[in-house]
């Protein structure tokens, strides 16, 4: 090459992605080192929506810092309240009853479809197809409704209680939730008619950020991410926790490793999500949904009102400093939140909070293998690659 | 053993490549939506109106002589993780209660809504209504205090505060198959 214009020295150029970029979905900032259009190194900047969540463990009782939780990963509150009240629970060993489990499970369910719904539709947003996102939200809207009629709030859901729920579910619920499952799957036939084949779609995403299955492993990740990496872990599956050992459904992997192969995951396990939601609410049990009976649990309203021992025992239950201690001792728990696994540590001193609360984000250990992933893609790609981890700042920050 | 489900991406055919067919058949996708229902509600002329159980404003409840009801026990201020509520107790005026609440305030901005202290409140005194839309323009307008909790009681009392107040009051079930 002896024309000199070739021969130009050339010069890395740092680029800041966010914070305040539209695709970046919530705050995040991502510091990119540029050859031309090439991506060198990826360096994620995290913090700016850092709301001591974990700190405030420290200084709230367990029931009260389930209200904090919904807070975390603000697309699926209900996965939260479910996984930090079940690690409180096998703390102190105890057991929930039944209908509680079942409760459970099937809004954990619903709420992993609420959270990809809003994962697909604001990734696909993300790359240009706007009507995915449409017809997305409008199923999450559906679910939003259920979820409103069943705790209160359509988000800060606050739903769980150390040995229970908060209420039962209203006296339609089975009639909503199978009324969804008659309208769901419509909805995600017309999604994959409008995205699965289609040409702009792929060229998009396939062989985009692909990870390889010793990477993801060795990087940690988990959820969809590691099982569109061909990897089968899947908590449910692996360590089953309330009736998941007892439901019948698939783990769907996909070994490729690139951004449709994520993509296809997320999809094929909503239609599991779906499955097991038919499945508890064909066999839903009766009975209460808190363990009223024990020293644990706030008691009946009608004893409270009408019996003195209900009263004290309420009064107990409340007042700081006497209502339920947690053992000495500490726990790792987690469970399969829609975005992977999401783990809680807990260390008790034996009084009514926690003496240190961690919280293990799915998020946050997917976030770090985005460097990863992004070396030598183009700068268009980012924007692929990372919403097909689907970050959620709240619960990267914590 | 897990059971696993192997996916594969999907090959393209001849007529998928060459992405016109495709498009529409996204576009016919599209079509079939424009006669449905509609889904949205045109709020502020529309107002959805919540199921009884919904965690919106709260109000003091008040007794069939039109006393309140809340004892100052303060269960509800100790239950509460935002530290929201302020209460003063003071001797009753009554015969039949020992305390009652000099001053009850509620910092509405800090309150996150969580229903614990409806919860915790062993003379159902206070309630979360299904109010969502109070906004005012200054923060000491949304410190509420007692009168303005009592009269919160009196609007909700019959469960029609939007039938009553707003022209056009849709129920979740107007527009969604599950409302
Ligand atoms: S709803 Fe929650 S935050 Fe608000 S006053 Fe009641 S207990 Fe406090
Ligand atoms: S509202 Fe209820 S919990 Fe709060 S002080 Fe009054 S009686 Fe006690």
């Amino acid at each position: 090459m002896a024309d000199p214009a070739y021969q130009l020295k050339t010069d890395r150029t740092i680029l800041n992605f966010g914070p305040q970029h539209p695709s970046t979905h919530g705050t995040l900032r991502l510091v990119l080192e540029l050859d031309g259009e090439v991506v060198i190194r990826a360096e994620p900047h995290i913090g700016y929506l850092h709301s001591g969540f974990e700190k405030l463990g420290e200084y709230k009782s367990y029931n009260q810092w389930v209200a904090l939780s919904d807070r975390m990963n603000y697309l699926s509150p209900l996965s939260n309240n479910i996984g930090f009240a079940q690690a409180v629970e096998l703390l102190i060993g105890v057991e929930i009853p039944e209908r509680a489990k079942y409760i459970r499970v099937i809004l954990a369910e619903l709420s992993r479809i609420a959270d990809h719904m809003v994962w697909l539709g604001t990734h696909a947003l993300d790359i240009g197809a706007f009507t995915a996102f449409l017809y997305g939200f409008e199923a999450r809207e559906n679910l939003y409704v259920i979820f409103e009629h069943t705790t209160g709030t359509r988000l800060t859901t606050s739903y769980t209680r150390v040995g229970g729920l908060f209420r039962d579910v209203p006296h339609d619920f089975e009639e909503m939730v199978k009324n969804f499952l008659k309208y769901f799957p419509k909805v995600l036939k017309e999604l994959h008619g409008l995205l699965t084949r289609n040409r702009i779609w792929i060229d998009r995403t396939r062989n985009i950020g692909v990870l390889a299955k010793e990477d993801a492993i060795n990087l940690g990740v988990t959820g969809p991410t590691l099982r569109g990496s061909g990897v089968p872990y899947d908590v449910r599956k692996n360590f089953p926790y309330l009736i998941y050992d007892r439901l019948d459904f698939e783990i769907p992997v996909c070994d490729d490793g690139d951004v449709y192969s994520r993509y296809l995951v997320r999809m094929e396990e909503v239609e599991q999500s779906l499955k097991i939601v038919e499945q508890c609410i064909k066999d839903f049990p009766d009975g209460p949904v808190s363990l009223f009976n024990q020293k644990l649990a706030l008691p009946e309203k009608e004893k409270v009102y009408d019996t003195i021992e209900g009263l004290i025992h309420h009064f107990k239950n409340i007042m700081p400093g006497h209502g339920f201690t947690v053992p000495e001792g500490d726990i790792y728990d987690s469970t399969e939140a829609p975005n992977g696994e999401l783990g809680f540590y807990l260390v008790a001193d034996g009084s009514h909070k926690a003496y240190r609360l961690r919280v293990r984000g799915p998020s946050f250990v997917n976030f770090a293998a985005f460097d990863h992933l992004a070396r030598g893609a183009m700068v268009s790609d980012l924007v692929a690659i990372l919403g097909s981890l689907n970050i959620i700042a709240g619960e990267l920050d914590r | 053993m897990i059971k696993v489900k192997k996916l594969t991406p999907p090959k393209m055919s001849w007529s998928e490549r060459i992405y016109i067919p495709n498009v529409l058949k996204g576009l016919g996708i599209t079509v079939r939506h424009i006669p449905t229902k509609k889904f949205t509600i045109q709020y502020p002329e529309e107002k959805w109106i919540p199921r009884p159980g919904y965690r919106g404003a709260h109000r003091l409840n008040k007794d069939g002589e039109g006393r309140i009801k809340c004892v100052a026990c303060e269960m509800c201020s100790a239950a509460c993780p935002s530290n929201c509520i302020h209460i003063v107790g003071g001797v009753s005026p009554w015969d039949d209660r020992e305390k009652y609440p000099v001053v009850f305030e509620i910092d509405m901005l800090r309150c996150i809504y969580c229903g614990m202290c409806e919860e915790a409140c062993p003379r159902e005194a206070i309630e979360l209504t299904q109010v969502y839309d109070f906004a005012a323009y200054s923060r000491e307008d949304l410190v509420w205090d007692k009168e303005k909790l009592l009269e919160m009681f009196e609007l909700t009392k019959n469960n029609d505060y939007y039938e009553t107040r707003v022209q056009k009051a849709v129920k979740t079930s107007d527009v969604n198959p599950n409302g």
